[in-house]
């Protein structure tokens, strides 16, 4: 297990300072932070178990880009709406931004940084490169990620399920036609 | 974001009385509406309860009901075998919602108790009697596309965009609460509260209450049921106008019906009256029309969405069209 010390960049925005409302209170022995302060959590990203010390506030997205160094991972929107910001937990896709990193406690994280196996990049990265699916790569981590589980899913039958099931995902250069060809390459590839 | 306090609860009855004796506390379950709400200041907590570790994700059914554990994720409910035959309507309501990884994170309880999408109720900036009561209702003279034409008051026109909650009040689903005061059930009618003059109030839900499950009476007219949801793009987005039906016809003549809307109430909107110009008639453009028109009678609409008048009765023709097979 590796301490982790914070690796705050200059995107840091997480200000410790305005230090929040001690609530302290009564029965059920409190599982962490019952106050608000900050307290050291385990979070296990790509097969690595990682301790780090935030606040309750602190989302995933930002414990994973502000505290692990795991930048692979984008913030988009930070509220949902965008998909740049999608990794897997236990297998499932979600949204980090909208998820706070104390709660995902004892799950397997995985982020875009994980899918390789050494120099050898996952089917859905080699796809994305051979079709072509990006332009400035912002949404592409997401996108990634995002597939990897549509293609677990099964949700790759024809060019409109792919469109749908990647509807999360948003790609502001509208690189969507490569995106669709990539997905549907690599569900082809990709034993279920 | 500002910071709050964090508590794990391992029991329902642990989780009410954290939240009981916590002042200014939440639940918290996939966190996809709360945080976003607290983010954008529109709502301030002092603690969270995480509820995520409650044995309340189950999914489970007897002869009477399909009962939905409130931490059920949306992904899970939509995919359910027993849910897609007994009640496709749920399953194409909550498919048609958000998308796939927002329904991997959020639960069936905090689905129902989503805020509204008002951008004044969201804007900490600006005045909203939701969230500020007596600051005012800028919608009522504003931007009022996205709002309500039906249930309004002269406080407040917000919708509640939860498609879910829509389908459920079509298929008469009844909501489990615990709270420090015990247990009790509301069915989904009485859950959604009309604003009035405390549009503050949303829900019959008492303070510290958990919403532990949802039970879906098993019907026949259930399993002919269909979610219709018009948005402004193709997919992920909330809806416009929705439409969840239900419809049991014996030959051309209805049996019965259920009919509840999105996107024109001011909560999930259910008709009874259009339901019953329908049942014991023949299906037929004429009675559809008909229908329609008793959906609207009272409605008051706004600057920017008095297209909902027409739009909604389309949208049940076009529902009722297709359930029912008319050409
Ligand atoms: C980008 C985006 C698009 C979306 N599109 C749609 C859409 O098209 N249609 C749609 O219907 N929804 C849509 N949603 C909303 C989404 O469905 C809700 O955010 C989600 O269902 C909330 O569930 P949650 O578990 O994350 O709740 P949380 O955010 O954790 O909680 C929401 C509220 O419920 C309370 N709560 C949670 N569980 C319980 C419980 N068991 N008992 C008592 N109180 C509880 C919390 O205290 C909080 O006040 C969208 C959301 C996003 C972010
Ligand atoms: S950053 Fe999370 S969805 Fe946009
Ligand atoms: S490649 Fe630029 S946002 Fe998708």
């Amino acid at each position: 297990m590796t301490p982790q010390r914070s690796a705050y960049t200059r995107r840091t925005v997480l200000k410790s300072t305005a230090a929040a409302t001690a609530v302290t209170h009564l029965t059920s022995a409190p599982a962490i932070a019952d106050d608000g302060g900050t307290s050291e959590i385990t979070l296990s990203v790509n097969g690595q178990r990682h301790r780090v010390a935030v606040e309750p506030r602190v989302t995933l997205l930002d414990a994973l880009r502000e505290r692990l160094g795991l930048t692979g991972t984008k913030k988009g929107c930070d509220r949902g709406e965008c998909g740049a910001c999608t990794v897997l937990v236990d297998g499932e896709r979600i949204k980090s931004c909208l998820t706070l990193a104390v709660m995902r406690q004892g799950a397997e994280i995985t982020t875009v940084e994980g899918l390789a196996r050494g120099e050898e990049l996952h089917p859905v990265q080699e796809a994305f490169i051979r079709r072509d699916a990006f332009q400035c790569g912002a949404c592409t981590p997401g996108q990634i990620m995002s597939a990897v589980a549509c293609i677990n899913e099964g949700h790759t039958g024809s060019e409109a399920e792919i469109r749908e099931w990647m509807s999360g995902n948003l790609c502001r250069c509208a690189a969507y036609q490569n995106i669709v060809a990539a997905v549907a390459d690599a569900a082809k590839e990709t034993p279920r | 974001m500002r910071n709050f306090g964090y508590t794990v609860a391992r029991t329902p009855e642990d989780a009410v009385r954290i939240a009981a004796g916590t002042r200014n506390s939440t639940f918290v379950s996939g966190g996809t509406d709360l945080l976003n709400l607290m983010r954008d200041g529109a709502q301030a907590h002092d603690h969270l309860v995480d509820i995520n570790r409650l044995d309340l994700a189950g999914i489970a059914v007897d002869r009477q009901a399909l009962r939905i554990g409130a931490l059920a994720r949306m992904r899970h409910v939509a995919e359910h075998p027993l849910v897609r035959r007994e009640s496709p309507v749920l399953s194409e309501a909550l498919l048609a919602s958000a998308s796939p990884q927002v329904r991997n994170m959020a639960a069936i309880g905090g689905n129902l108790l989503q805020r509204t999408r008002c951008g004044y109720f969201r804007d900490a900036g600006s005045a909203c009697n939701k969230r500020v009561p007596g600051s005012g209702c800028p919608a009522i003279t504003g931007y009022n596309r996205g709002h309500a034409i039906l249930g309004g008051s002269d406080h407040c026109i917000a919708t509640h965009p939860s498609d879910l909650a829509v389908a459920l009040t079509a298929l008469d689903a009844t909501v489990h609460l615990l709270g420090p005061d015990g247990a009790r059930a509301v069915p989904i009618a009485d859950f959604y509260l009309l604003p009035g003059s405390t549009p503050e109030r949303e829900v019959a839900l008492r303070p510290g209450e958990l919403i532990t499950r949802v039970d879906v009476p098993r019907t026949s007219l259930a399993a002919q049921s269909r979610y219709l949801k018009l948005r402004d793009r193709a997919t992920f987005e909330f809806a416009v106008v929705s439409v969840a039906a239900a419809l049991q016809m014996t030959g051309r003549t209805v049996r019965d019906a259920r009919l509840a809307f999105g996107g024109i109430g001011t909560r999930p909107w259910r008709d009874t009256r259009a339901e019953a110009v329908l049942r014991g008639r023949p299906l037929t453009e004429t009675t559809i029309a008909e229908a329609g028109r008793v959906l609207v009678r009272d409605a008051k609409p706004h600057n920017d969405n008095r297209f909902k008048v027409e739009l909604v009765q389309r949208a049940l023709a076009r529902v009722l069209s297709e359930l029912g097979g008319v050409r």
